[in-house]
């Protein structure tokens, strides 16, 4: 192993394993002065992008009207915690076609034999 | 006390601080160096040591270098720089090891190294002049226009800037952070990028400009 993957290795975190069309809520610790709390950003993942320590996900939510997304370091220390909820049934890797999509279109079906956790 | 240490670089990754944030960090194989010969004001005029770099591929030496190894009883390596020397601590003994525990986190540093060849190159990229209008038919695009005045003076000044031979300079980058130091691993990470190409060799010296270490809170 050589100096770049041995100081990779360590920063990673243990994290669930992550797919397209999983409905998660990233719990985010956000520090307000010396105060820190944790908030919650719930939605469904709509990309993954891999490379070790690097690797990122985007979360997309629809908040009052308004679609949110907030692309997350997989391995940040800033995440306290990702709770997995629903799984869809989705056919590739980048959902970004539910960009374009509303209300009721942009609703995914759900996997039919949830995958083991 | 050795101001400086001989390595390669490695490459690039990104650290994360405990607030999430992410920084940018080249990680440097720095050393072990041998001193294979000290260099002193009543000889040589100038106080420095003569550092050779460690590898695991040896180095094949002709007689004379071969002889020059020998003085300092150490194995010959294959690059040699010189490192001038700071005031304080041991004075340094030829055959004596350089290791990256000559640094401290935190602590600033500067990187030489050779920069990445680019070729011949035109002005834009060379110089950064800005070039033309790409559309509505101007005709002009990276070409980099006037170079001089007419009958008087006749010719081009001297230093004018032209395209040419870009790249591949000795480079110096200045104060950048060491965020972590492994001696036994002999591994330096420092913050933000450093010149030349991954396994190039690159020479880390204590910053010559450089400032204490920011508190923490900024």
């Amino acid at each position: 192993m050589n100096a770049i993957e041995t100081i990779e290795q360590a920063q990673m975190l243990e994290r669930p394993d992550l797919r397209p069309g999983l409905t998660v809520r990233v719990h985010v610790k956000i520090r307000e002065g010396e105060k820190e709390r944790i908030q919650v950003f719930e939605g469904v993942i709509i990309a993954i992008k891999r490379g070790g320590p690097r690797g990122t996900f985007t979360v997309r939510k629809v908040s009052f009207g308004q679609g949110v997304e907030r692309i997350f370091p997989l391995h940040s220390p800033s995440i306290a915690k990702i709770e997995i909820g629903r799984a869809a049934r989705v056919r590739r890797a980048k959902l970004y076609f539910l960009r374009k999509l509303r209300g009721r279109a942009a609703r995914l079906r759900e996997k039919r034999r949830p995958m083991a956790q | 006390m050795v101001t400086g240490i001989l390595g390669r670089k490695i490459g690039m990754t990104q650290l994360f601080s405990e607030d999430g944030a992410v920084t940018p960090a080249t990680v440097i194989k720095a050393g072990p160096c041998v001193v294979v010969q000290r260099k002193t004001v009543e000889r040589d005029g100038y106080d420095a040591v003569q550092l050779g770099l460690v590898e695991d591929r040896p180095a094949r030496a002709n007689k004379p270098t071969a002889g020059h190894y020998k003085k300092a009883s150490v194995p010959p390596t294959r690059v040699r720089r010189e490192v001038p020397l700071a005031e304080g601590g041991d004075a340094p003994v030829e055959g004596d090891q350089v290791v990256a525990s000559l640094f401290t986190d935190g602590e600033q540093v500067d990187v030489i190294g050779l920069s990445r060849g680019k070729g011949f190159q035109g002005v834009m990229k060379r110089h950064g002049f800005s070039g033309g209008r790409a559309t509505h038919g101007s005709m002009f695009h990276r070409a980099p226009g006037s170079i001089g005045q007419s009958s008087w003076p006749s010719r081009v000044i001297k230093g004018m800037k032209g395209p040419g031979r870009m790249g591949g300079d000795r480079v110096t980058v200045q104060n950048l952070r060491v965020m972590r130091v492994d001696a036994e691993q002999h591994v330096l990470v420092v913050k933000g990028a450093v010149p030349g190409a991954p396994g190039g060799l690159v020479m880390v010296r204590k910053a010559v400009a450089g400032k204490a270490a920011p508190s923490e809170d900024k």
